[in-house]
């Protein structure tokens, strides 16, 4: 079954049109809100009223604002490392659960530091390990699966999604239930020291805010400019030839796997010590799927990546202030969704005219 | 049925590769369609069975204008293709191959197809068993069936395209017996090859094809000399039988034994010498693959070992043999030798090996165009691999070649490429052979075989030939042990 | 035999119809060489949409039709995407995965929870008052009584007619096909469009037959499709290997619901069981295919060797040659 995206015959001369790009993009996003304004219709909503409360909800206060560029901090970081996999022509769909497992290993270090006394800022750096190797683990079972168990790494990172979440489930309602009753809210927060401080008069912290800059910058040299990026593109359009050619790519698979992975992880612990302080079991908050969306739609570019990343997280931060028109909060989902059918679909339009010139 | 051609013109892009087409096939003949690969015999082949509409011109079916729009049209005015690699579905059962496709109700009656398979079948005198599977038979059979299939369904006009290729001694001649029977019946035949002594031994009339263009019919008596003229527009260099081998043992396999589900090849004991080039004859799928990627550390032998350099490198992997020295061209360029969508620098970047983190794209350039010169690549730096032509492709896959290699292992190295590459590739690789790299390949062409080879290992069925000398064998000699006989 | 033991057999019957629908309409389309990687939110979206409209204009029957409707056009979506524009099966099937389960949370909110209708249970006379056979299979709603036909018709449909034969023909090799007359563009449009309506089915069957009602993205349906996916792998492309995956699933599914009355286990753990499970039996049916495991074997003394590769092969399931490959008649 070949199921990698393997990147078809682009004949040359696209390259060279930007505006014929752009008006494509254009286009999709012209379709995208013409679908959803239908779907906000059908819901007996107006389109525009709720479109207009979305950008209130985004960009309407500091607060707000703010909220959005805290929100972007995970999502960039997620896709930062879904980069690496899609290069290497892997679906890592094990996204999310590599963010939950990467938030569950992260407060499982708070509760093991917690009582050692030692300093504050050590021990969040040691979490942030933990999440970090929590994302890996997580990471690496569907690589390994995928080489020595030929089972695809979609299906594999899939079901582990559901294990993770459900992992997360069992430590809230079962070992580490809050004193008194389990409930579903999650664990017991972590003590004040441990959550990363707030810009004052905001809702963003300036240690993830960096920790995502570092991220971005990295994945972007790493992929465009290195003999790893060009091996993990070689791998990801024909993995036999590239074998034949000297690339070991077990490793490169494993290696794309075990950062995307780290990604997961340390997205898992930026979520856990400066949002949510505990674990929940909704632990990923979808970033790891939003990523995959914003990987597809970037087609690979790593500077873009940030650009729709903020787009759609200020969607989905705008996206709470529709539950005041009654709708609920999928709505970004929707929008998002119908964003990246269109421009799946409008760039193959595009090919197609172009083949037949 | 007659056939007839009229101004007939096709273009692919600027390649005129049918260029006004005039010819007539009277019933009941065998018409020989010769040419270099290239010289649009296949096209005008798919122009009559209807895959390609012609530009221009027209198509007479016993004097009637016909427009064939589709293979299924073909078929129903009586035309059937065997194409080279026959057109059928290996993991279903023979039955289910001739059924499908087929018209009528939904559910076919099996049984009287099942006795129309066997009544045919020794009506040829083959061997198909209707209810085994297709991937269990060999390329011989495969042909058979698809013959036995068209003949059922009734064709007039049986094409087959280079049917040769592939098939033992034995079968072969069971097909001229069969195509000469068709024939004595009233079917048309068209035979398409590039074997001259093939066309000559079996067809009653032949057309001669060049670069698009029909260059002229030929009758019985032939002239092989005419024919090669005809075909190449001169006579043809032969290429130079240097040899470099030399007495210095490289690479030792002692008691190899390999095994994949269908195939096992049992106690192999090989020298391969310094500078040697070793031909790998046999029907495909009789295990040179099995053998060559055993060479390769892709594959690991089930008994013996495998001695590089006096260094036991028995169950070792690609990665170590590569770094001893050792490099695989495989048949299949574009899945894996080369990778689609990436420039011809990109591919040399990879194969370089490098110490430094970042890409130096300025000199990864300049090795680029160095190599392009000195392979004459038709390709810029920045051409992706895939729009290069076979023979360019060719040409890139031996300039990513490392300098230093011991042993070179090749499948099918000259397939699909015209005579003049074919050569010059082989000049390439001979130059090598000065500086002690053995060769290994394997090809369908027993020609090459013995022009290029020193020694010649024969497979059959899982046997192993002892090492043939190439001085001293000939076509005849290796076509009998590829057919199965003399072992 | 008690009653609690037939009701838990009945039960698993019961559970296994719309992944059985689901996964059998996977595999109409993947033997017809295409994957639509959207069934995940097809049945979110159709159990929705189909539950909704049963509703609001009382009638069960066109509750169903939509449901049909609804994935026929996803997979539409698919095929137009992948067999006309050639792009990625897998990026237009995970989006439209993702993008119809929103949907579906989104739309739905304001039927969440109401009150609608729902298949009853027809006994079939006769068959019925067979002890043990009779509760356990023919005591059921209609839609699982269409299932019994259902997995007849699709093997013999797919293995037993000429339609069978060619469609297996486009899936293995759509250039021979073609050169027997197939259209294949056409023919796998057609098969992925009635892939999408049978795996459309198995949303109205969930909220008008098996598990009633629409609870939001409390009705359980999340995951359901990846399983069916996995299903029509682990099946190996046979309807009737695939049927018994399914009920393999609903037996699973069955025995959370008792575990869940008998224990204090949380629900969602219960609803994650069949995940490891469908890992590990992928991993059975794809191990084969491992180079490694190849090389270990080559290194092994000739008898067990050969023992393995045997068991392994007899487990390995091979997809449609070319599952996944655009076709182009030259």
């Amino acid at each position: 079954m070949s199921l990698e995206p393997r990147a078809g015959q682009t004949p040359s001369i696209l390259k060279k049109s930007t505006w014929i790009d752009f008006g494509i993009r254009l286009t999709a996003v012209i379709l995208a809100l013409v679908f959803t304004s239908l779907i906000l219709v059908i819901a007996k909503a107006q389109p525009l009223e709720a479109y207009k409360s979305i950008l209130q909800g985004a960009f309407g206060t500091t607060i707000k604002f703010t909220s959005v560029i805290a929100s972007w901090v995970p999502l960039v970081i997620a896709t930062s490392g879904l980069l690496f996999t899609f290069t290497a022509g892997l679906w890592n769909i094990g996204m999310e659960g590599q963010i939950v497992m990467g938030a569950v290993f992260t407060v499982g270090a708070f509760r093991i530091f917690d009582e050692t006394g030692l300093d504050p800022s050590l021990v969040i750096f040691l979490a942030f390990l933990a999440g970090a190797a929590g994302g890996i683990f997580w990471a690496l079972l569907p690589g390994l699966m995928k080489i020595y168990g030929g089972v695809n790494e979609i299906f594999g990172g899939l079901g582990l999604n559901f294990v993770a979440k459900t992992a997360a489930i069992w430590l809230i309602f079962g070992p580490w239930k809050r004193p008194g009753v389990a409930s579903g809210s999650g664990t017991e927060w972590i003590d004040i020291p441990f959550r990363l401080p707030y810009i004052p008069g905001t809702n963003l912290s300036l240690t993830i805010l960096i920790i995502a800059i570092i991220v971005a910058v990295f994945t972007a040299i790493m992929l465009k400019g290195t003999h790893f990026g060009l091996r993990l593109k070689a791998i990801g359009k024909n993995d036999k030839a590239a074998y034949i050619l000297g690339i070991p790519t077990t490793r490169y698979f494993l290696l794309a796997f075990g950062l995307c992975g780290l990604f997961a992880g340390i997205a898992g612990a930026i979520l856990v010590t400066s949002k949510q302080y505990s674990l929940i079991p909704d632990a990923g908050f979808g970033y790891g799927f939003l990523g995959l969306l914003v990987a597809m739609l970037v087609n690979y570019h790593p500077i873009w990546s940030a650009v729709i990343a903020f787009f759609f997280a200020a969607l989905s931060i705008g996206n709470t202030e529709l539950q005041y028109m009654g709708l609920n909060s999928y709505f970004a989902g929707v929008l998002q969704g119908f964003l990246v059918l269109f421009v799946v679909l409008v760039d193959g339009v595009r090919k197609r005219l172009v083949t037949k010139l | 049925m007659k056939i007839s051609f009229q101004h007939i013109n096709k273009w692919f892009g600027k390649v005129h590769a049918n260029n006004d087409i005039n010819f007539t096939i009277p019933s009941g003949t065998i018409q020989g369609i010769l040419g270099e690969n290239g010289a649009g015999k296949s096209t005008l082949m798919k122009v009559l069975t209807g895959f390609y509409q012609a530009d221009s011109g027209e198509i007479f079916l016993d004097d009637k204008a016909v427009t064939i729009s589709s293979p299924e049209d073909a078929v129903m005015m009586g035309i059937g293709m065997l194409h080279q690699d026959p057109l059928d579905f290996p993991p279903m059962k023979v039955i289910d191959n001739f059924l499908l496709g087929t018209r009528g109700g939904l559910f076919p009656n099996r049984k009287q197809v099942e006795k129309d398979i066997t009544r045919l079948s020794q009506e040829f005198d083959f061997q198909i068993n209707p209810d085994s599977f297709v991937e269990t038979l060999t390329v011989g059979e495969r042909q058979q069936l698809e013959i036995l299939r068209l003949l059922w369904l009734g064709v007039k006009v049986l094409i087959l395209d280079e049917p040769t290729t592939g098939i033992s001694a034995n079968q072969k001649e069971k097909l001229f017996a069969t195509l000469l029977k068709l024939a004595s019946q009233g079917l048309t035949v068209i035979f398409v090859s590039h074997k001259l002594e093939e066309v000559e031994q079996l067809c009653s009339r032949v057309a001669v094809f060049r670069q698009g263009q029909l260059v002229g019919e030929v009758m019985p008596p032939y002239d092989t000399d005419q024919f090669v003229y005809m075909m190449f527009g001169k006579s043809v260099e032969v290429a130079d039988k240097s040899t470099f081998r030399s007495e210095v043992p490289y690479i030792k396999l002692e008691n190899i034994s390999l095994e994949d589900y269908r195939l096992r090849l049992r106690d192999i004991n090989l020298e391969i010498n310094c500078g040697e080039v070793i031909g790998l004859a046999g029907m495909e799928g009789s295990g040179q693959r099995l053998f060559l990627r055993m060479l390769t550390g892709l594959m690991r032998p089930v008994g013996g070992s495998i001695l590089y350099g006096g260094h036991n490198f028995t169950g070792r992997t690609y990665p170590v043999f590569q770094k001893a020295g050792v490099a695989y061209l495989p048949a299949a360029r574009l899945e894996e030798g080369l990778i689609p969508g990436m420039t011809l620098t990109e591919h040399f970047i990879l194969s370089e090996e490098h110490h430094e983190l970042f890409v130096n794209q300025k000199s990864a350039i300049d090795l680029t165009e160095d190599r392009i010169r000195e392979f004459y690549i038709k390709g810029t730096p920045a051409s992706q691999i895939e729009q290069l032509s076979g023979g360019n492709q060719q040409r890139a896959l031996l300039a990513l070649l490392r300098n230093k290699l011991r042993l070179i292992l090749m499948e099918h190295p000259t397939r699909g490429l015209d005579i003049e590459s074919a050569i010059w590739i082989w000049s390439k690789m001979k130059e090598r052979c000065k500086d002690c790299t053995s060769i290994v390949f394997t090809s369908s062409d027993l020609d090459e075989i013995i022009q290029y080879s020193d020694r010649i290992l024969v497979f059959f069925g899982g046997l192993v030939s002892k090492p043939i000398d190439a001085d001293t064998t000939t076509v005849d000699e290796l076509g009998q042990l590829i057919g199965g006989k003399g072992w | 035999m008690d009653v609690a033991t037939l009701t838990t057999l009945a039960g698993i019957v019961e559970y296994a119809v719309p992944v059985l629908f689901a996964s059998i309409g996977e595999n109409f389309t993947e033997k017809a060489g295409l994957i639509n990687l959207s069934v995940n939110g097809t049945i979110i979206l159709s159990a929705m949409s189909g539950f909704v409209v049963a509703m609001t204009v009382d009638s069960i029957f066109l509750g169903f039709l939509v449901g049909a409707v609804v994935g026929a056009i996803v997979a539409a979506i698919v095929a137009f995407s992948s067999i006309t524009l050639k792009q990625s099966q897998v990026a237009i099937g995970f989006v439209l995965a993702l993008l119809c389960r929103d949907l579906a949370y989104f739309l739905g909110a304001p039927y969440t929870n109401k009150p609608g209708l729902f298949l009853s249970k027809v006994p079939i006379p006769v068959l019925a008052d067979i002890p043990f056979i009779g509760p356990v299979f023919f005591n059921h709603s209609l839609v699982v009584y269409a299932s019994y036909l259902f997995i007849i018709i699709a093997y013999v449909f797919m293995f037993k007619t000429r339609s069978g034969l060619m469609l297996q023909g486009i899936g293995e090799r759509p250039s021979a096909a073609f050169a027997r007359g197939a259209n294949v563009k056409a023919l796998r449009y057609f098969y992925t469009i009635l892939g999408g309506l049978l795996i459309g089915l198995a949303g109205p069957m969930y909220s008008l037959a098996v598990k009633i009602g629409w609870a939001g993205q409390l009705s359980g349906l999340d995951g359901i499709g990846w399983i069916a996916l996995a299903i029509t792998i682990f099946g190996g492309w046979n309807p009737l290997r695939v049927a018994f995956g399914a009920y393999l699933f609903g037996g699973l599914q069955q025995l959370g619901i008792t575990l869940q009355s008998t224990t204090n286990i949380p629900i969602q753990i219960l609803q994650a069981a069949p995940f490891p499970l469908m890992i590990f039996t992928l991993l059975l049916v794809n191990v084969g295919r491992a180079e490694w495991v190849d090389r270990e074997l080559a290194a092994m003394p000739e008898k067990p060797r050969i023992v393995l590769s045997k068991i392994l092969r007899a487990l390995r399931t091979s997809p449609p040659a070319s599952l996944g490959v655009p076709f182009e008649n030259e």
